[in-house]
């Protein structure tokens, strides 16, 4: 199970989070803080698995941002990488050629992208069309109750 | 439906141009967001940036809280705090404000109040409370996006207390139409699953029928639960291996919608996480191995593209290859899949290689020789990682050959190692290692030409890791190494010699710069020094006290090495100047405001005056037998019975003393009006503390098996090494590699010379050619590295895979003939389990038994998954229909409700006058014993059939009663009944002879597994002269209760059986108050009601047992807690601790 996932920047500045396991603030920050550090320490022909406390940590960089996920230690590295993929292809396409600052001005959009494709830490849904019909069904929604509330507003 | 996806989809591109604008300029122009993120870009400072945070905190505080503020603005405002908390700013005050937005919120503003919860608070948070009210609406809401925003939260946080009151709403989401609400509730049963296992237990069927979904996303998170269940126990799971088969079978075959290809690969993610079950499944199991052989082999076959996603599965694959019972033509194919993972120059590959490699190596220790050249190469790797993971590899390689250069190889990694958790695993490792060989090297040096480990290199090593761990060690490496030393081996010179080398090098170490040394370090030294420098013919004890002195004034030194030191001076204080330093040490501590200190200064002052006491309690050389330690201080037993019946409360241990502590804040159940299950309504389960043992003192012996189990883990970890290796195949291949290594070693590198460019450099031909230096260098070292693995493998290795040479004589008394017992009890059970199947297979195919049984039957869920494609894969609808067995099983699949339209409830139409004249027709063995009411089960054209059930006092017995109603005969009357739950034997049959008789059939009944009700099915079927023949189908249901019988045992083989059951359960009950002692009234209304057998009462604890016919015991333990009951039942069955809690809560909820 995918203990948590960090997303951030060349210059370390976190944009995303998402946490899969019960932890203090204190004790995020801590993570967040020697993760980012360690891994950008890390040269581009490295591997891309680290073994860092009892964990394992996955991560691959996307031009300027780098995704970071922990996994427990059965857990299988490449296809975690992988889910990191997924994860890209579908900013991608849901936002057209994503760039970093789609994801910093539009992270509620990200994380509900990430919370139609993992939940609890586990793949939910593994088919691309399926995860962007549900953002799209939830968007499609939004959409018809602005569209009611200004139908409804119009005439005071 | 499919309506709605055209319109998505054709709504699509417009939302995304929407959204797409790059660098959201749109967004950014307008939105306050916007507004603050291009400010902080701005900025220069930190300082300025803290600033403007606080001032946009402040703004959003004021506006939050101010009443005129709509959902909207409020939306955007908490899109802003999350923002700044994930700066790492603190806004406390919006978390309230979040759960109010989802609470109040439509559509997208309710979803950014969920987000937002989900981001600021974790599960333990005391807010979260605040939410169930709203997960509970919006779980009943009609609009499906709110439905899925509820369940998305709840899978991924939600108060543990709070479950029951919403878990009736998920599991009816198990049938919504929509896939999609299916999938997340499925996910969110696994998180409840994973926090509160027991409080999904009884919902165990309804995920089988997840697993048979049409739909495969709903199916593939169905795994995830599974997964984890079989993790935790695979015996119960077996029989769905044909299904997890059959469903990886069509997977890989690629008969899932296209939709599902990730890379053209069809559905990744599902096929490796079918494979781990498998390997759960088939680890140790010959039989069930068998049935996964052939899918493995076409997942290794089509995995074959080059891309990472393939090799995800090869690895899989792989690991799954060497965990079930061996196959030697898939480990040939396993074992060139490692091959190609470890020559890959992918550095990733080459990572996966290593670990698949140290995962195998200890079954096929020349796979380890095929790559040793690469193995080097990684040892020197610029990546960290992919050194580190080549020293584990090591590290399971070791013999008594190579110990020297892995240790050394070891130690140089630690050197560098900044990384406290690397440090402390390492430290454990080479530790391990040089305790475990030093004693059997000595007869080995003589042929070996690299170095012996022997007494100057163990405490050597030893000294480098003491010295490089700091103080990071976990504190049983001192230990251990010490006990060793005192313990010593055969040979009373070799020990001896160990012991002086230990004191000079110690001695040295003193003399020299003691500054950098660690702690636990010089504890060790003070304890050597104290005990064994005696030995040492020119050492004097003055020079050791001096140098103990000087320890003892270092201002670094903390106290507890100061005592230590001190203790090490009492034993050495003789002589004339002994004396005096001893005097001038102990009054300097004498007065010292540690406690501890105090003591040991005192003890030093008195014996050091008295030597005939001394040698006394400090004897030298003291006959080393082994202390009898009483851990469990038994002899404790009579002053705590004593001070418990003088009224002290019980001892409760720190953990349950903190957990009663947390409870107190933990709200109650009740508040919410909701239909809850009237089982979950009475108690609070969240109120799990563990009862206080009773004062036996077979209860605190537990702990000291406890004790001696945890000692024993230092030695070799040997897990995933079976034996059962060897037999075939391997062994027999060992020969060839009976050369020299340096002769072995190059071959395999030529035979794969297409992967030359990786290791072109380094691959040498078997001519005797001169290599290069740096190539002699590595081939060196690849000798004495691999030294032993190729000649000697078979002796070394496999002779020693057991039980390695243990220095420590560490009594293995962990194992219990108990955990034997159980181990014997489950297969028993696993074997009536398959005979179940033989039955149900047996059954002709036209006999539908409509009964809940059918959904796990392996008959039917083998052929589920054809059900599953059918439903999908569009196209090969056609081909597959004609299939008639595809249509034969899908009724089973959708009609698993047709358990209720069979059963009609018993009470409803009761048939008292019936009852009461069939009752005359009771066996008159039978009559005068305690039964239930006579209930009609079917009625058919012709008969009318009634049953109850008969406890007597060793079984249960079901009564059956045919009445022939009408005036024609019936002939060929048969009952046919079964049960997954029970064991139906036929005892008796008196059929009925003449018209308007009754026929009765006695049946006898075992559980087989419990569960809260066990019910049957039957089939009768009969002919009358003309006409066709007659079938129809009932089902019985009985309450397990019907099954229990008191248990006479006495306090201390309670006692004794308390320890050796594994399965329990905890709860709260009620207490009842009607006048008399509650804990009294309780236990006498469970004993009468259950047939439970009261063991004993102390006070305000009492325990009982019990046992499930024929003999499966039950423990109960009663406490009377803060006005409620705390129960604690145990049970060498699983299941069966549950079963039981739910029908003591019905007793007392019906008293």
């Amino acid at each position: 199970m995918m203990q948590f996932m960090l997303l951030f920047s060349r210059q370390g500045k976190l944009r995303l989070q998402k946490w899969y396991v019960p932890l203090s603030d204190k004790e995020k920050k801590k993570i967040t803080r020697e993760l980012v550090q360690t891994v950008l320490a890390r040269k581009p022909k490295m591997c891309s698995f680290l073994e860092w406390r009892d964990l394992k940590v996955v991560y691959k960089r996307y031009a300027s941002l780098y995704f970071c996920c922990a996994v427990e230690n059965q857990d299988n590295e490449l296809i975690t990488l992988e889910i990191i993929h997924r994860y890209v292809e579908l900013l991608d396409k849901y936002f057209g050629s994503v760039c970093e600052l789609d994801i910093i001005f539009n992270f509620e959009k990200a994380y509900f992208i990430l919370d139609e494709f993992l939940l609890g830490g586990e793949a939910q849904e593994t088919s691309k069309k399926n995860v962007l019909k549900a953002i799209e069904q939830a968007d499609l929604l939004q959409e018809n109750v602005d569209f009611q509330t200004r139908l409804f507003a119009a005439p005071t | 439906m499919s309506d709605v996806v055209e319109k998505t989809l054709t709504a699509l591109p417009s939302l995304l141009s929407l959204d797409s604008q790059p660098g959201a300029a749109k967004l950014s122009s307008t939105s306050k967001l916007g507004n603050l993120i291009r400010g902080i870009t701005e900025l220069t400072s930190k300082h300025e940036e803290e600033k403007l945070i606080h001032r946009e905190l402040a703004s959003i505080k004021e506006q939050v809280s101010s009443p005129n503020t709509s959902m909207r603005q409020m939306k955007e405002l908490m899109v802003r705090a999350i923002y700044c908390e994930s700066l790492g700013y603190e806004a406390s005050f919006s978390y309230i404000h979040a759960i109010k937005l989802a609470q109040q919120g439509t559509g997208l503003e309710k979803r950014v109040g969920y987000l937002a919860v989900s981001l600021f608070l974790n599960e333990n948070h005391e807010l979260l409370l605040l939410l169930v009210n709203t997960v509970l609406k919006d779980l009943q809401s009609t609009n499906l996006i709110e439905v899925c925003m509820a369940l998305t939260v709840v899978s991924q946080m939600f108060p543990k207390d709070m479950i029951p009151a919403i878990l009736p709403l998920v599991e009816e989401k198990l049938n919504h139409p929509k896939e999609i609400i299916r999938r997340k509730a499925v996910l969110a049963l696994y998180k409840f699953y994973l926090i509160a296992p027991n409080q999904v237990q009884h919902i165990h069927n309804k995920f089988r029928k997840a697993l048979c979904d049409k739909d495969p996303g709903v199916m593939t998170a169905s795994l995830h639960i599974y997964l984890q269940m079989i993790q935790e126990n695979a015996e119960g799971y077996k029989d769905l291996t044909a299904s997890f088969v059959s469903i990886l079978k069509q997977v890989v075959g690629g008969k899932l919608p296209i939709d599902f290809n990730y890379h053209s690969v069809p559905a990744p993610w599902l096929q490796i996480q079918l494979i781990r079950i498998l390997s759960l499944l088939g680890k140790n199991d010959q039989r069930t191995s068998e049935i996964m052989y052939e899918v493995l082999d076409e997942s290794l076959r089509r995995a074959e593209m080059n891309h990472n996603i393939t090799y995800a599965i090869l690895y899989e694959c792989v690991k799954c290859i060497y965990t079930i019972h061996p196959k030697s033509d898939l480990l040939e194919k396993a074992a060139k899949c490692i091959g190609n993972f470890v020559l890959s120059p992918k550095i990733n590959l080459k990572y996966l290689g290593l670990k698949a490699l140290t995962y195998v190596i200890q079954q096929d220790p020349k796979l380890a020789l095929q790559h040793q050249m690469t193995i080097i190469e990684c040892l020197d790797h610029p990546d960290l990682i992919i050194k580190r993971e080549t020293l584990e590899l090591l590290f399971r390689i070791t013999n008594t050959q190579n110990v020297v250069v892995i240790v050394e190889k070891m130690l140089e990694f630690l050197r560098m190692s900044t990384d406290d958790y690397t440090t402390i695993d390492l430290v454990g490792k080479v530790a391990e290692l040089a305790e475990k060989y030093p004693s059997d090297c000595v007869c080995f040096s003589y042929k070996n030409y690299t170095y012996a480990p022997d007494n100057e290199w163990f405490i050597e090593t030893m000294n480098t890791v003491f010295s490089l761990s700091g103080d990071t060690m976990q504190p049983d490496i001192p230990n251990s190494f010490l006990k060793l030393l005192s313990e010593g081996f055969e040979s009373v010179e070799e020990d001896r010699k160990l012991r002086l080398f230990a004191v000079d090098s110690y001695v040295t170490l003193l003399k020299g710069e003691t500054g950098k040394l660690p702690q636990f370090f010089l504890q060790v030294i003070s304890w050597v020094l104290g005990e064994y420098s005696h030995l040492s013919e020119e050492l004097k004890p003055a020079t050791v006290l001096e140098l103990l002195q000087k320890l003892l004034d270092r201002k670094q030194t903390s106290s507890e090495t100061k005592s230590w030191a001190l203790m090490a001076m009492t034993k050495l204080c003789e002589g004339r100047a002994g004396v005096s330093v001893a005097q001038q040490v102990s009054e300097t501590y004498i007065s010292s405001m540690d406690t501890v200190l105090r003591q040991r200064a005192q003890e030093l002052q008195h014996l050091s005056q008295d030597s005939e006491l001394r040698a006394r309690v400090l004897p030298r050389d003291a006959d080393l037998e082994p202390l009898e330690v009483d851990s469990s201080l038994s002899f404790l037993d009579g002053f705590v019975s004593e001070a418990l019946a003088a009224g002290a409360a019980p001892y409760k241990p720190p953990h349950q003393r903190q957990e009663e502590l947390s409870q107190a804040k933990v709200l109650s159940l009740e508040p919410y009006g909701l239909s809850l299950p009237i089982s979950m309504s009475s108690c609070s389960i969240a109120d799990r503390q563990s009862p206080t043992l009773l004062s036996m003192s077979s209860g605190l012996s537990g702990d000291s098996t406890d004790l001696s189990h945890k000692g024993g883990s230092t030695t070799l970890k040997f897990e995933g090494v079976k034996r059962v290796w060897g037999k075939e195949g391997y062994l027999a291949q060992k020969e060839s590699v009976e050369e020299a290594v340096q002769v072995e070693a190059p071959s395999p590198l030529r035979s794969t010379s297409q992967q030359a460019e990786v290791v072109g450099s380094h691959s040498q031909t078997p001519t005797l050619t001169p290599t290069p230096e740096p190539e002699q260098e590595k081939q060196q070292l690849a000798s004495s590295l691999f030294f032993g693995i190729s000649s000697q493998s078979s002796v070394c290795l496999m002779g020693k895979s057991g039980p390695t040479p243990q220095r420590f004589r560490r009594k293995a008394k962990g194992q219990s003939s108990s955990s034997g017992a159980t181990e014997q009890m489950s297969n028993s059970v696993v074997f009536t389990s398959t005979t179940v199947d033989n039955l149900l297979c047996n059954n002709p195919p036209d006999s539908t038994i409509t009964s809940e049984v059918d959904v796990s039957s392996s008959k039917h869920t083998s052929e589920l998954p054809q059900g599953l494609t059918a439903a999908n894969g569009t196209c090969d609808i056609e081909a597959e229909l004609t299939d008639s067995d595809l249509k034969g099983s899908s009724p089973p699949l959708s009609g698993d409700n047709g358990l209720e339209n069979a059963d009609p409830d018993p009470h409803e139409n009761l048939d008292k006058p019936q009852g009461v004249c069939l009752s005359s027709h009771l066996p008159a063995e039978l009559s005068g014993l305690c039964r239930s009411e006579i209930t009609p089960l079917c009625t058919l054209q012709n008969l009318d059939l009634s049953a109850c059930h008969v406890h007597r006092e060793d079984t249960i017995v079901l009564v059956v009663f045919i009445t022939n109603s009408s005036d024609s005969a019936v002939q060929h009357i048969r009952l046919d009944l079964d049960s997954e739950l029970l064991e139906v034997s036929c005892v008796s049959e008196s059929p009925a002879k003449d018209v308007r008789s009754v026929a009765v059939y006695l049946y006898s009944l075992t559980v087989r597994r419990p569960a809260v009700h066990v019910e049957l099915a039957g089939t009768v079927s009969y002919q009358v002269p003309v006409g066709t023949p007659q079938t129809a189908q009932f089902s019985y249901k009985l309450p397990l209760t019907a099954f229990i019988r008191p248990l006479t045992v006495s306090t201390e083989e309670y006692g004794t059986m308390w320890l050796a059951f594994s399965h329990d359960t905890k709860q709260n009950l009620t207490l009842i108050n009607d006048g008399q002692e509650p804990l009294v009234a309780t236990l006498n209304v469970l004993r009468k009601k259950l047939q439970l057998h009261v063991v004993e009462v102390i006070g305000v604890e009492g325990i009982l047992a019990c046992k499930l016919l024929q003999d499966q015991p039950c423990l109960m333990h009663f406490r009377v807690h803060e006005g409620a009951l705390a129960v604690w039942l145990r049970s060498p069955v699983p299941d069966l601790p549950d079963c039981l809690i739910y029908h003591c809560q019905r007793a007392l909820q019906e008293h």
